[in-house]
């Protein structure tokens, strides 16, 4: 449950951010990081049982729908939160300073602790649903974060593309999700996982993968929705280092691993995953090898590294999960270093363009050194963490079979990675000193590089002593998600082998890549525009849809009550006519023969009034023909044994008089508004609603869809309610709510001609006085 | 009758749509009368009018003895007359009050007021 406790802390840290800032703004950003710091500090304490004994909790919410506010936390869970927490309470930290004096900068605490909440609730969430609120709860935070800066279009078209395919994803992830529960019969994931239950033999498997692949897919940016990813850089810098290090992109590749028990394992799984992690991974490498934003190419970068993890996920081999896990730990270290040290260069150079950087060693030596470490871990080198991520995934190219083809495309992604490590890390803090930055470059406070130079030093004590530090939790985690236990022994040092040979290849090929680095970047720019990329499909079927809701409206929303009327009474109509027809047809029986004289009578005045009514152009004529439709009506209510209904027929009818001849002199007389071909159009209309009103009336007395309560009511009236008049006991007694109601929309009604009739008087009175 | 009063409900009804299809505010009005009284008929002769004995419990008894017409459509019925003179009465002093301002019943005119 403390889980549970800990998402509400930051999501009151949210709520108080602003009020925080206002007080304090020079120190908002530290006191709120100390909210996730101890929600870390306390994580922290619970690694070492967290194998057998997994920390859950459940409130209950909603039982009837299965969803409830259950948390469990894993090792898998547990090695998420701590990223999240600890990589976030830095971030809070580094843009209190980063962002110092931004008028909008509670605003800013507000969306990220937000963000961080939700982030927190995917990895620890038990519930479907609760997972599905957490999952779309970081897309709109992550739109919030991304548009931050939203005086500016492009940040804002970038954000809500971001939200559009992430939010297209939510979508698919909800239909996975519902049809899961159908297949598995629960709304637990734990259950589910415990359980040992596949599916991959139910008849909705297909469909649940499908869902779920393009959920995960589109928030962990892989191919064909990796465009939003490198667009998602319009964020302020620290967000950027957020999202692409511990969380947002992580979601997916999380459910991935999250769910491997009971989806993966299948062909489809395996080479669905294999398939296009291989191509995300090539195209974030070569993309970034063609940058020369720094941000840009830690974006590309982390396309690459997602497309390794989906990869490595499909191949699902203890072996792979476990380099997965070693490669995800290792990058949202080192990748979070980097995008903050870029953040520093921009914020105190005022660029972040690798051509005019160079030679920074001298101004900022501290940033120089973390970035630096940082670099050297991406790159792989022994003895960093990120070498032995590395290592481990070479050491698995080796079972027999497809993988060895994808052992070529991974060597490759890793030179380039290699070589762009460098270029990050390296490129701009050595080299001649030069005076091309709109500012003069000086070191940042303590505050900025204090979180990254922690990061980075712990990716070199990871790869120093891997035994202590994060064997077990790496261990326990794999474990976790393969429901099978896997011992997992992390070292430096494996001796003389093929990986290490392999290593050594790749370190000499991104030597070689990072020395012609410079021949990459000229062709940047003309070949983006002109290439048929995706970001330009999403732009044509974006615009697309604007185009047909514009025209749509222009149809639908016209402006004209008679077109509305159209519309609406035709699909009316038609729902009436498909009921006529699905009740059994037309009716058939006529009678006629029985219709007295009176009916007649009756009948006749009606019809032969509304002729005046509705053509007559003097409105007494009108009022007069009116008076004749409802005396004739009243007849009629006579007639069939309707007392009261005539009674209080004769009463409006008076009444109505009495109106129009009050507003009559005030109202204008008939005029013809309208064509010929529209007056024709007009009768046509009218008759076929009328006829169809008609066949309705003729069906109705000869359909019964319920038992009529009307017997029930008779019998009722004088035993229960001690009334002879069953019209009115039902009126005053059976179903006194309705007279309320009716009672209410008189008052209401009169309300509104008062309003009316007042505001008249009164500007009346101003013009006399005027 | 029956189909007497059934054909006189359509009719209502038909005149009552062309009259809202005018674009006369006036015209408006007579629609929206007319269209009561079309659906005030069709309720209350939607069960088959059979009988024409009011449903009222005879002197010295204490229930109905058939034959009666049916009460549940009166009772409804009853309550549809007075909200659609509710609805009118409203009707007509919206008319008034923007014919006031308008000064034009054209109601394609409202589109140009702006007021």
């Amino acid at each position: 449950m403390e889980i549970f406790w800990i998402i509400l802390g930051i999501l009151l840290g949210a709520l108080s951010a602003t009020t925080v800032h206002r007080v304090s703004a020079m120190y908002s950003g530290r006191l709120l990081a100390c909210i996730p710091a101890t929600g870390f500090m306390w994580l922290l304490t619970r690694v070492p049982d967290i194998h057998d004994h997994p920390l859950q909790g459940s409130i209950s919410w909603f039982p009837q729908l299965g969803a409830d506010l259950s948390f469990h936390v894993d090792a898998l869970g547990l090695l998420m939160a701590l990223l999240i927490t600890g990589i976030g309470a830095i971030i809070l930290a580094y843009s209190g300073d980063y962002l110092k004096g931004d008028s909008q900068q509670g605003r800013f605490f507000v969306f990220l602790m937000v963000f961080m909440a939700s982030m927190l609730g995917v990895v620890t969430a038990d519930n479907l649903i609760l997972l599905f609120v957490f999952w779309e709860l970081t897309s709109v935070s992550s739109y919030l974060l991304i548009g931050y800066y939203h005086e500016s279009a492009e940040s804002r078209w970038k954000a809500l593309q971001a939200l559009l395919v992430t939010g297209l994803g939510g979508a698919a992830m909800m239909g996975g999700l519902i049809l899961l529960n159908r297949a598995s019969g629960t709304w637990t994931i734990s259950e589910m996982l415990n359980s040992g239950l596949s599916i991959a033999e139910h008849a909705y498997y297909p469909a649940i993968v499908t869902l779920f692949i393009i959920g995960a897919f589109t928030k962990s940016a892989q191919f064909p929705f990796h465009f939003w990813l490198p667009n998602a850089m319009a964020a302020p810098t620290p967000v950027s280092a957020y999202l692409h290090s511990a969380t947002m992109v992580k979601a997916g590749v999380f459910l991935l691993l999250r769910f491997t028990p009971v989806l993966g394992g299948t062909s489809a799984w395996m080479i669905t995953l294999t398939g296009f992690g291989s191509i995300t991974m090539l195209i974030g490498a070569v993309n970034g090898l063609r940058q020369t934003d720094l941000k840009k190419i830690l974006a590309y970068t982390t396309l690459s590294v997602l497309g390794m993890l989906v990869l490595l996920i499909g191949l699902g081999t203890p072996t792979a999960i476990a380099s997965a896990m070693l490669l995800l730990t290792g990058h949202a270290l080192y990748k979070a270093t980097l995008f903050l040290t870029s953040g520093i260069i921009d914020h105190e150079t005022g660029t972040r363009d690798l051509q005019r950087l160079r030679g920074l060693r001298r101004a900022m030596p501290i940033t120089a050194a973390i970035a630096g470490l940082a670099a050297l871990s991406k790159a792989g080198l022994p003895p960093f963490f990120g070498f032995i991520g590395k290592e481990s995934i070479y050491s698995i190219g080796f079972a027999p079979g497809a993988m060895v083809a994808i052992l070529p495309m991974i060597m490759l992604a890793n030179m380039i990675m290699f070589a762009l490590a460098l270029s990050t890390g390296f490129h701009p803090f050595h080299g001649a000193v030069t005076s091309d930055t709109p500012k003069s470059p000086h070191e940042a406070g303590p505050a900025m590089y204090l979180g990254p130079l922690i990061l980075s030093v712990l990716g070199l004590v990871f790869g120093l002593l891997p035994g202590i530090t994060v064997e077990s939790l790496i261990g326990s985690a794999v474990t976790s998600i393969l429901s099978t236990e896997t011992d997992i022994h992390l070292s430096v040092w494996h001796g003389f082998n093929v990986p290490l040979l392999l290593s050594i290849a790749t370190i000499a090929g991104g030597v070689v890549l990072y020395r012609m680095r410079v021949c990459f970047w000229s062709k940047a720019d003309e070949s983006d525009r002109r290439r048929l990329s995706f970001d330009r499909i999403y732009t044509f079927i974006f615009n697309g849809f604007v185009a047909v809701a514009k025209c749509q409206t222009r149809i639908l929303q016209s402006g004209y009550l008679r077109n509305y009327f159209i519309i609406i009474l035709s699909v009316t109509g038609a729902m009436i006519a498909f009921n006529l027809i699905a009740l059994g047809g037309l009716p058939r029986t006529f009678n006629i023969r029985d219709a007295k004289i009176l009916d007649w009578a009756a009948c006749i005045i009606i019809m032969a009034s509304l002729y005046p009514a509705i053509f007559g152009r003097s409105r007494m004529t009108v009022l007069i023909a009116l008076g004749a439709v409802g005396f004739g009506v009243t007849m009629i209510f006579i007639l069939h044994g309707a007392p009261d209904l005539a009674i209080t027929q004769i009463v409006v009818e008076t009444l109505t008089v009495v109106l129009f001849m009050l507003a009559i002199y005030r109202l204008p007389n008939f005029r013809s508004h309208s064509t010929r071909n529209m007056r024709f159009f007009d009768s046509v209309f009218s008759g076929i609603a009328g006829l169809l009103v008609t066949l309705c009336v003729l069906k109705a007395q000869h359909v019964k869809l319920a038992p009529s309560v009307s017997n029930q009511y008779s019998e009722w009236s004088y035993s229960l309610a001690h009334g002879k008049n069953i019209v009115n006991v039902i009126l005053v007694d059976f179903r006194a709510l309705d007279t309320m109601g009716e009672i209410s929309v008189l008052a209401i009604s009169s309300i509104g001609i008062m309003t009316l009739v007042l505001t008249r008087t009164r500007k009346r009175r101003m013009e006399k006085q005027e | 009758m029956n189909t007497l009063i059934a054909i006189t409900v359509g009719v209502l009804a038909a005149a009552s749509i062309y009259s809202l299809l005018r674009c006369s505010m006036m015209k408006l009005i007579v629609g929206i009368v007319l269209l009561g009284h079309a659906v005030n008929l069709l309720i209350f002769s939607a069960g088959g009018l059979r009988d024409s004995t009011p449903p009222i419990i005879a002197e010295n008894q204490e229930v109905l003895r058939p034959p009666h017409a049916d009460p549940l459509p009166q009772a409804l019925v009853l309550t549809a007359i007075v909200i659609s003179f509710g609805l009118i009465a409203f009707c007509i002093t919206l008319v008034q009050r923007t014919y006031d301002i308008v000064g034009d019943d054209d109601i394609n005119a409202l589109a140009r007021s702006d007021s």
